[in-house]
């Protein structure tokens, strides 16, 4: 992603204005969101698969459902979201002056957003990372067998460094072909001036379903950036700090123990020791962070294991058909890895 | 020798001189130079018009539900087809979409009262128009009065939004314009320099830093749980911007008329503002028509900066309804919708203010 000095000291400079104010602040942000009735809930303006609005005018997508699992913890309705779309540039004011509670907004973990803002990154809802879109008819399978290709790729983007570094440490060739924005790298692979196209990889399953034709062209299976996103809450607040954490490892978890908004009540019962406390069937780990015992049954069943929101937006079953790959749980070979329940 | 006592029959014109003919060669072909022009302006407009109406119409879907049921040769009508109500009225819950329909017909009712000339009680509906309207507007839309669930403003959008925008940015800009306008060339100097700081601080400003300021510094200068609902800091902001735009119009008609007219009004015993309000006001504005409404064309298009700050106006929401896995890749349709509407809007503001220049017209006109 691109970051740009001046914006990061104009953000710090906020970011302090905001800390400053936020003593005033009383109550806790839990206690703010139930007197409220609803969790207020950033999102991005528009991005396939993260958040969008559907034909109905309900919001979706894979950030939405990290908004919705948090309302379902809280209230047991995964309905009780108030959505507001942020542009990059106010997204993170909106947190630090409470005009949102959580911030879902396909942010990139950094240090320094980490660090310098007042903000604490939740955990990770979709590892995304630089990768390569390629034609079938190339015949090729992995990045390892791009040497000598020509790569089309956005100019002055981090895009265009973290390329040259993967070849330069690969020992292989490349000939970058470099356009000025993303419709024009786009128009490029598809006039054939390069045989593979780079950008993250949330990015390249978007640009793949506009081409002509879609299933001529593959996403290689190698990432060579990290781009964790996650959801973003402000800094002081611990306790909706863990909500918002826990809810995702939830939906983590959930899939792990193999439990589905499908299975959940005939799981009820079961005698997986794992599964009866996640379902808040063997005691109540919902109490530490001022919920019920079935704040995790409300999540599940509402809005699904991390496997079926995934599927559901960006995955197979949904037209960007991304692969898990590095977002696979970790028996799976995947980055993603929830700590037990217990 | 024949003496006839009737008059002959008249007969039509040759044909040559008059109907289509006659005025295609004195259009058209009057020359040979201009015949090769036309024929040139001819093969233009089909090797334009051709592809676009192949697009639009001929190879158009129309009908079905997903992308799947568009070819892709043409334009994906589809797409529009299935988001309409959302490009109308945002994500207004679909059960309340009666509340900004009713609002959407009394409005058009209001302004077809007032516009059409043979309609009585012109001075009864503008005053419920001006003050009785907004309340109605913002009780049904808003909610929370006579049993109406609250639609709190972030689900507010498209072509309502931009409405909403654009009629509260001209009704209040207008007369927050006058006054500034007056107060520029005021002898007080307290009044005047006010104005003037006020119309070249908003002048000087572009709108976009305002929206931005107002979106994002403006939530940190208060304190945390306060925060004044995003649509109310747009509309201000609007507004502002506009007003100071409006004064600078409506000056430059003040200026136009000439010093007797209010030395005479002075003459016959009229205060300050029967002198400015029956005497220079009616005849500034009359002849700032047309700048009054370049002001409000303006304004209407700029109501979609507000997308930078995260309000799904018309545009807005055009472009959200774009990120939508399920639709990507229709964006020429989208835009061109957007377009198609902004140019109605636009094009009935300038042919009102065209037909008000022409009633109101009693000798001014050069």
């Amino acid at each position: 992603m691109l970051y740009n000095k001046n914006k990061l000291v104009l953000m710090s400079a906020a970011a302090t204005l905001a800390l400053g104010a936020s003593g005033l602040a009383a109550a806790s942000t839990l206690e703010d969101t139930r007197d409220r009735g609803a969790v207020q809930c950033g999102v991005s303006d528009g991005l396939p698969g993260f958040s969008s609005p559907d034909d109905e005018g309900n919001w979706q997508g894979i950030d939405v459902d990290v908004c919705r699992a948090v309302a379902a913890a809280v209230f047991g309705d995964a309905e009780a979201v108030r959505y507001i779309s942020l542009n990059a540039v106010e997204r993170f004011t909106a947190l630090q002056s409470g005009e949102v509670d959580i911030l879902s907004r396909n942010t990139t973990w950094t240090t320094t957003r980490d660090t310098t803002l007042g903000l604490n990154f939740a955990g990770t809802n979709f590892y995304d990372g630089q990768g390569f879109l390629i034609n079938r008819d190339l015949g090729v399978s992995s990045a390892s067998e791009l040497d000598g290709a020509a790569v089309c790729v956005q100019s002055g983007t981090t895009t265009e460094l973290n390329l040259a570094d993967y070849f330069r440490a690969n020992g292989m060739e490349f000939d970058p072909i470099v356009f000025d924005t993303s419709e024009q790298t786009v128009g490029g692979f598809e006039a054939g001036r390069c045989d593979v196209l780079t950008s993250d990889t949330s990015q390249l399953a978007a640009l793949r379903i506009q081409l002509s034709d879609p299933a001529g062209a593959m996403i290689l299976p190698e990432v060579i950036s990290k781009e964790p996103l996650g959801p973003v809450v402000r800094q002081g607040d611990d306790q909706w700090y863990n909500i918002v954490k826990w809810s995702l490892f939830a939906m983590l978890n959930a899939e792990e123990y193999g439990i589905s908004s499908d299975n959940i009540d005939d799981l009820l019962d079961s005698e997986d020791p794992n599964v009866a406390r996640l379902l808040g069937q063997d005691g109540n780990y919902g109490e530490g962070m001022g919920l019920d015992a079935d704040w995790s049954y409300n999540i599940i069943s509402q809005v699904g294991n991390y496997a079926q929101v995934f599927d559901r937006n960006v995955g197979m079953d949904s037209p960007l058909e991304i692969e898990r790959g590095v977002n696979a749980l970790w028996i799976d070979g995947g980055l993603q890895y929830a700590p037990p329940v217990r | 020798m024949t003496i006839r006592h009737e008059m002959l029959p008249e007969r039509p014109a040759p044909s040559l001189t008059v109907g289509p003919i006659a005025w295609l060669r004195a259009n058209l072909f009057s020359g040979p130079v201009n015949s090769v022009f036309t024929l040139l302006g001819l093969y233009l407009l089909y090797i334009l018009l051709t592809p676009t109406i192949q697009w639009a119409f001929i190879n158009a879907d129309w009908i079905g539900t997903s992308r799947d049921d568009c070819s892709r040769e043409g334009a994906c009508w589809v797409f529009v087809n299935a988001r309409l109500p959302q490009f109308i009225y945002g994500l207004y819950p679909r059960a309340e979409l009666w509340r900004p329909n009713v609002v959407f017909a009394t409005f058009a009712v209001l302004i077809a009262w007032l516009a059409i000339p043979r309609l009585p009680f012109k001075r009864w509906v503008t005053l419920i128009a001006l003050i009785g309207f907004p309340l109605f507007a913002y009780a049904m839309l808003y909610g929370g009065y006579f049993g109406l669930p609250v639609v709190e403003t972030h689900r507010w959008g498209g072509l309502m939004l931009t409405l909403v925008l654009a009629v509260v940015g001209m009704v209040a800009a207008l007369p927050i314009g006058i006054l500034l306008a007056l107060g520029r060339r005021s002898q007080m100097p307290i009044v005047k320099s006010f104005c003037v700081v006020f119309i070249e601080f908003w002048r000087g400003v572009p709108l976009i830093t305002i929206l931005f300021m107002a979106s994002v510094m403006l939530p940190l200068f208060m304190p945390t749980g306060v925060s004044v609902d995003r649509l109310i800091r747009a509309l201000i902001g609007i507004t502002l911007f506009q007003s100071a735009y409006m004064a600078e119009v409506i000056r430059g008609g003040l200026q136009a008329i000439p010093k007797g007219q209010e030395e005479a009004a002075a003459a016959l015993g009229m205060s300050y503002w029967r002198r400015m309000g029956l005497i220079v006001l009616p005849q500034a504005l009359k002849m700032m028509i047309p700048g009054i409404v370049n002001t409000f064309i303006s304004l209407f298009k700029d109501t979609t900066l507000v997308m930078i700050i995260g309000l799904f106006d018309l545009l807005g929401i055009v472009q959200a309804a774009l990120s939508d896995s399920r639709w990507l890749g229709f964006a020429v349709e989208g835009y061109v919708f957007a377009a198609f509407l902004f140019w109605i809007f636009c094009f009935s503001m300038s042919r009102y203010s065209q037909y008000l220049e022409r009633k109101l017209h009693t000798g001014h006109k050069r």
